[in-house]
C-alpha cells in the first residue's frame, strides 16, 4: 500500500519542499497542495520506470558536498588566475581517458555533474563498452594524478553512497 | 546616483556582506566571460563559464537570500530554488555541448581531438 | 551609511555584469563555430539571471526573482536542445 502511493519519499519530500519555497509559505493549504501535487508527480514518474538504487549513508553524502564546495571554491580561483593570467606558456590543456570500476548509473551521474561544475575540468563522453570516460582537463600537468583524483576523491565515496 | 529606497535600514554588518557577496559573484562572473573571449580553443573555452554558474551566481543568491532575510526580518530562502537548479541543469547543458564539438569535430577528421572509441 | 554602500555595490557589480554579457554577447557575434555560439549564448542566459537578482535586491521588490527563475529555466531548455541540435541536425529524433 505505502510503495503504491509513494513510491520515491525522497524525491515526493522534495518536490513538497520545492512547492513551499516557491509559495513562500508554511501554511496548511499550501502544504495541502504541495503534497497532491508531489504525490500525482512522483507516481507519474513510475511511469518512466527509473532504475533502482539505494540511497543510503547520508552523512557521506553530507561529507562528499563538504568536499565538492571546498573543491569547488578552489578551482573557481585557479581557473581565473588561469585567465588573466597573460600567455599560455606552461599550461597545456588536454583529454584525459579514466578507466571508471562503478557501472551505476547514478553513481556515473553524480560523478558527471560534480566533474562539469568544478571549474577546470569537464566531463565529455561515457563508453559503455569498457567503463572509461573522456575527461577535458583546462590545467593538465600529470595524466595519472588526475586518473587519481577522479577515482579516490570521488568515485569511491560515490560508489560508498550508491551501492 | 542610484535610488535605494528600502535598504535604509538594513544593519551595517548584513550591508557589507551583501556587497561583498555581491562584488564577489559578479566578479567572478565577468571573469568567466572574459575567458569565454580571451580563451584559444572551444574546449578550453567551455570551461569558462562555469565561475559564473557556479560561485558566480552562487554568490548573488546567498548575498539576495540574507539581503531579504535580514530586510523582512524572517528567512528567506526561495533563491535556493534557483541555486539547486543552475546545480543540476549546467553540468547537462556543458556535457551536451562538449559532447556535440566532439562529434562534430570528429566528423570533420580534426587531428586535435580523440578518436571514437567502442 | 549602510544604504549608500550597498548602492554603490550593486551599481558596481551591475556594471560588472553589464560588461560580462557584452562579452559574452561579443562572443555569441565572433563564433568562430556553432558551439562556441551556443556555449556563449548559455552564458548570456545565466549573466541575465544573475542581473536579474541584483536589479532585485536593488529595488527591494521580489518579482525579479520569479523573472530569474524563468530566465534560468529557458535557458536550460534553448541550450539543451540547440545541443541536440548540433549533434544530429534535429531537436527530435
Amino acid at each position: 500500500m505505502i510503495r503504491r502511493w509513494l513510491p520515491y519519499p525522497l524525491l515526493t519530500a522534495g518536490l513538497v519542499v520545492m512547492w513551499l519555497l516557491l509559495n513562500e509559505s508554511v501554511g496548511p493549504g499550501a502544504i495541502l497542495i504541495g503534497a497532491v501535487l508531489a504525490l500525482l508527480a512522483s507516481r507519474a514518474l513510475t511511469a518512466l520506470e527509473p532504475p533502482t538504487t539505494s540511497f543510503r549513508r547520508p552523512y557521506a553524502a553530507l561529507k562528499l558536498a563538504f568536499v565538492v564546495f571546498v573543491e569547488i571554491v578552489r578551482s573557481n580561483n585557479a581557473v581565473a588566475r588561469i585567465i588573466l593570467r597573460k600567455g599560455t606558456r606552461g599550461r597545456r590543456a588536454g583529454f584525459v581517458l579514466i578507466p571508471l570500476q562503478s557501472r551505476n548509473p547514478y553513481c556515473l551521474t553524480a560523478l558527471a555533474c560534480i566533474i562539469t561544475a568544478t571549474p577546470g575540468t569537464i566531463w565529455v563522453e561515457y563508453h559503455s563498452s569498457d567503463n572509461t570516460m573522456l575527461l577535458h582537463v583546462l590545467d593538465l600537468i600529470d595524466e595519472q594524478q588526475w586518473v587519481e583524483i577522479i577515482t579516490q576523491r570521488y568515485e569511491k565515496r560515490l560508489m560508498e553512497i550508491f551501492e | 546616483m542610484i535610488e535605494v529606497i528600502e535598504v535604509a535600514d538594513i544593519p551595517l554588518w548584513a550591508a557589507i556582506l551583501t556587497s561583498l557577496l555581491l562584488l564577489i559573484g559578479s566578479g567572478l562572473t565577468l571573469i568567466g566571460a572574459v575567458g569565454l573571449l580571451r580563451l584559444g580553443s572551444f574546449y578550453e573555452r567551455v570551461h569558462a563559464p562555469t565561475l559564473g554558474t557556479t560561485l558566480g551566481i552562487g554568490s548573488v543568491l546567498i548575498a539576495s537570500m540574507l539581503f531579504f532575510s535580514v530586510l523582512q526580518t524572517r528567512p528567506v530562502l526561495h533563491e535556493l530554488l534557483i541555486a539547486a537548479f543552475m546545480v543540476v541543469t549546467t553540468p547537462i547543458t556543458l556535457t551536451l555541448l562538449a559532447r556535440a564539438a566532439l562529434y562534430r569535430d570528429r566528423r570533420e577528421g580534426n587531428e586535435e581531438v580523440p578518436a571514437r572509441r567502442g | 551609511m549602510s544604504a549608500e554602500l550597498l548602492g554603490w555595490s550593486i551599481f558596481i557589480s551591475q556594471i560588472f555584469l553589464g560588461l560580462a554579457m557584452v562579452l559574452a554577447a561579443v562572443r555569441v557575434l565572433w563564433g568562430p563555430r556553432a558551439q562556441d555560439r551556443v556555449l556563449a549564448l548559455d552564458t548570456v542566459y545565466v549573466i541575465a539571471a544573475t542581473l536579474l537578482l541584483t536589479f532585485g535586491i536593488r529595488t527591494g521588490g521580489t518579482l525579479y526573482f520569479e523573472a530569474a527563475l524563468v530566465i534560468a529555466l529557458l535557458g536550460f531548455v534553448g541550450t539543451a536542445a540547440l545541443a541536440k541540435f548540433l549533434m544530429r541536425g534535429e531537436v527530435i529524433e
